[in-house]
């Protein structure tokens, strides 16, 4: 039997390169031995991504992208279709908990300086998918077409409309129509089930090739390629992926799993942040909800967003609100130039940096918890408070990042 | 056939210019074919064609009352304002951002206090000019939430924008003008035409 394998495999190779790339990308990748926990949302954030695949595909058999049929073919695969229920909660609750792993992937970057060089390239694809991930959860949202799907896609297609001289016909460009309609929703479609996931899938595969690349960042922060077995040509403080990690990374899906699965079946609306309560009514292109908020991975920006309420230079406080919201986001593909510290990771950084980091991911909470309430002067006054402090860490680092006081990194990993 | 030329000697003269040449023209094809696909994507006829005015019939409409029309998708307030509501135009003017309408964000014939053909008679999309969310009319007076200086008006929930009762912006709030008054015409005292300046032209 097992020869019978091995001329198979044979077989293959001599025709596809099967046995090398095995060996480059998983038994023979060697990574740095002192992975933590922060080093399972990689993987996950792929089974997260193999699971809306999945469940995608089987919500496309059932629902129709019409603004006439659309509410109700939802209703319908919850109500009618034999498990339709668990599928679309899975691929609901998959919407929330990618977002979940990939904020965690990113901060697991920002602590250990895995944007650093030679890494920015990694960082920069990484951004994009971030990007693409946000238009995917977007048109996604938009599917169901109740009333937060309507409002929410409303908001953000007029953001275009904000872009001085050519933002109207952009968004009549966009939507198809002179107003949010039948044709978005149709076209929505297209995007959420083929252009963006092909993109997604693409830049998944460009990420992982990049890191293969330039090797995996570890919590030290320091470079095992520097520190090579003179024989053998291997990082001395580096194991195989595979089966070390891989491994580790099962223990890391099935403790990923008993949450997911908890959510799915006691929680699947999270109380209104999964699912916000609104997207139960069906789309009233004549009221808005007396309360709108995306949902809660879009908030920090939501906030940015509403929080200009000042003309500022020649340009009006509703496009400052596009641009700040805009600029949020795209600032993190920065890091790398930013960040002037001598040493990688934050076990050898200074005061400075840890107080700036908390500070933003305290601003980035608070962002996104103001996010989902009404504005009122106070929340604006905070909105505001807090929209500097997110921009100071970035704008900042380059000045604080080189004053630190930083201690000398280790030449080992440490165990 | 690596060794009959190299990069350096040969990518001169002729050949350059070929590449060149051979480069511009796919170029431009490539921006030729996706001229279609972009211009697609664009509203259609059918979505055009659908712009037809709407005729309200506003005699039922008592004093204080809004009512709602859809015209284009849109949503369109009628606003029978009472005389105190219209007192209120003018204690608001100090805090508005253009309070005499300068930015053309209504016909020729809106363009006064009342942003309107009638006074008491308000024509406007109910679309906040911020991002597009439908404000919610709030005629109660310093109601909890809206502060002591509230005389009646319009609050977006979406982003906190707040309108008079004309639909003129405040200041300082992120919507940057006035609501927009469709182009509109009385076909009597009571018949209402949205979306045309005569009956005719519809």
């Amino acid at each position: 039997m097992s020869k019978l394998f091995s001329s198979m495999i044979e077989w293959v190779d001599k025709r596809f390169p099967l046995t090398s790339n095995w060996k480059a990308h998983l038994s023979e990748y060697y990574a740095p031995k002192n992975f933590n926990f922060w080093y399972f949302f990689g993987s996950l954030a792929l089974l997260v991504l193999v699971n809306q695949l999945i469940t995608g595909i089987f919500l496309t058999m059932n629902y129709k992208p019409d603004a006439s049929l659309a509410f109700s073919s939802v209703e319908y695969i919850m109500r009618d279709v034999d498990y339709g229920w668990l599928i679309r909660y899975m691929h609901s609750t998959g919407a929330s908990m990618f977002f979940v792993v990939v904020y965690l992937h990113m901060f697991r970057g920002m602590m250990y300086g895995s944007y650093r060089k030679p890494r920015e390239l990694l960082w920069l694809i990484g951004m994009v998918i971030f990007f693409v991930l946000m238009s995917l959860a977007f048109t996604g949202y938009i599917l169901p077409w109740g009333q937060m799907s309507y409002w929410g896609a409303q908001v953000i297609v007029s953001m275009f409309g904000a872009i001085p001289t050519i933002g109207e016909t952009l968004q009549q460009w966009l939507l198809g129509d002179f107003t949010l309609s039948d044709a978005a929703l149709n076209r929505f479609f297209a995007y959420h089930v083929v252009t963006l996931p092909l993109i997604l899938l693409i830049l998944v595969f460009a990420h992982i090739l990049a890191l293969h690349e330039v090797g995996s960042n570890n919590p030290d922060g320091i470079e095992i390629k520097q520190n090579k077995n003179p024989t053998t040509g291997i990082p001395v403080d580096g194991i195989p992926f595979h089966p070390y990690y891989s491994v580790k990374d099962i223990v890391g899906v099935v403790v990923f799993l008993m949450v997911f699965c908890g959510i799915i079946f006691f929680a699947p609306e999270m109380g209104g942040y999964f699912l916000e309560y609104n997207n139960f009514i069906p789309a009233n292109t004549l009221q808005t909800p007396d309360h709108i908020a995306p949902v809660w991975y879009f908030t920090p920006y939501y906030s940015m967003l509403r929080a200009v309420t000042v003309n500022f230079l020649w340009i009006d406080a509703k496009l400052w609100g596009v641009i700040l919201m805009a600029g949020s986001v795209v600032i993190f593909c920065f890091l790398p130039w930013l960040d002037r510290s001598p040493v990688k990771s934050i076990r050898y950084k200074g005061a400075y940096f840890k107080t700036a980091l908390t500070l933003f991911v305290i601003s980035f909470f608070v962002l996104g918890w103001l996010g989902t309430k009404s504005p009122t002067p106070l929340y604006t006054l905070l909105a505001q408070i807090f929209t500097v402090i997110y921009f100071a860490f970035f704008i900042l680092m380059p000045w604080y990042s080189k004053i630190d006081k930083t201690k000398p990194e280790p030449k080992r990993v440490k165990e | 056939m690596a060794d009959s030329f190299s990069i350096n000697d040969e990518m001169s003269g002729r050949r350059k210019f070929l590449v060149a040449a051979t480069s511009v023209a796919g170029g431009i094809a490539g921006a030729a074919i996706a001229t279609p696909f972009l211009l697609s994507m664009m509203p259609s006829e059918r979505a055009k064609a659908a712009g037809a005015p709407v005729e309200v019939d506003i005699s039922k409409l008592e004093p204080g009352m809004l009512l709602m029309v859809e015209w284009r998708g849109k949503v369109v307030w009628v606003l029978n304002r009472t005389p105190e509501m219209l007192e209120t135009l003018v204690k608001v003017e100090g805090e508005l951002a253009d309070p005499n309408s300068d930015k053309k964000q209504q016909p020729e014939y809106a363009k006064n206090r009342t942003r309107s053909i009638k006074p008491e008679i308000l024509v406007t999309e109910g679309v906040c000019t911020h991002l597009g969310c439908s404000p919610v009319f709030r005629k109660e007076i310093a109601p909890a939430d809206l502060g002591p200086d509230w005389l009646g008006g319009f609050f977006c929930p979406c982003h906190g924008s707040k309108f008079d009762l004309a639909g003129r912006v405040y200041k300082s709030v992120p919507a940057p003008t006035n609501m927009v008054v469709p182009p509109h015409t009385y076909l009597s005292d009571s018949r209402l035409l949205i979306g045309s300046e005569s009956e005719g032209s519809a």
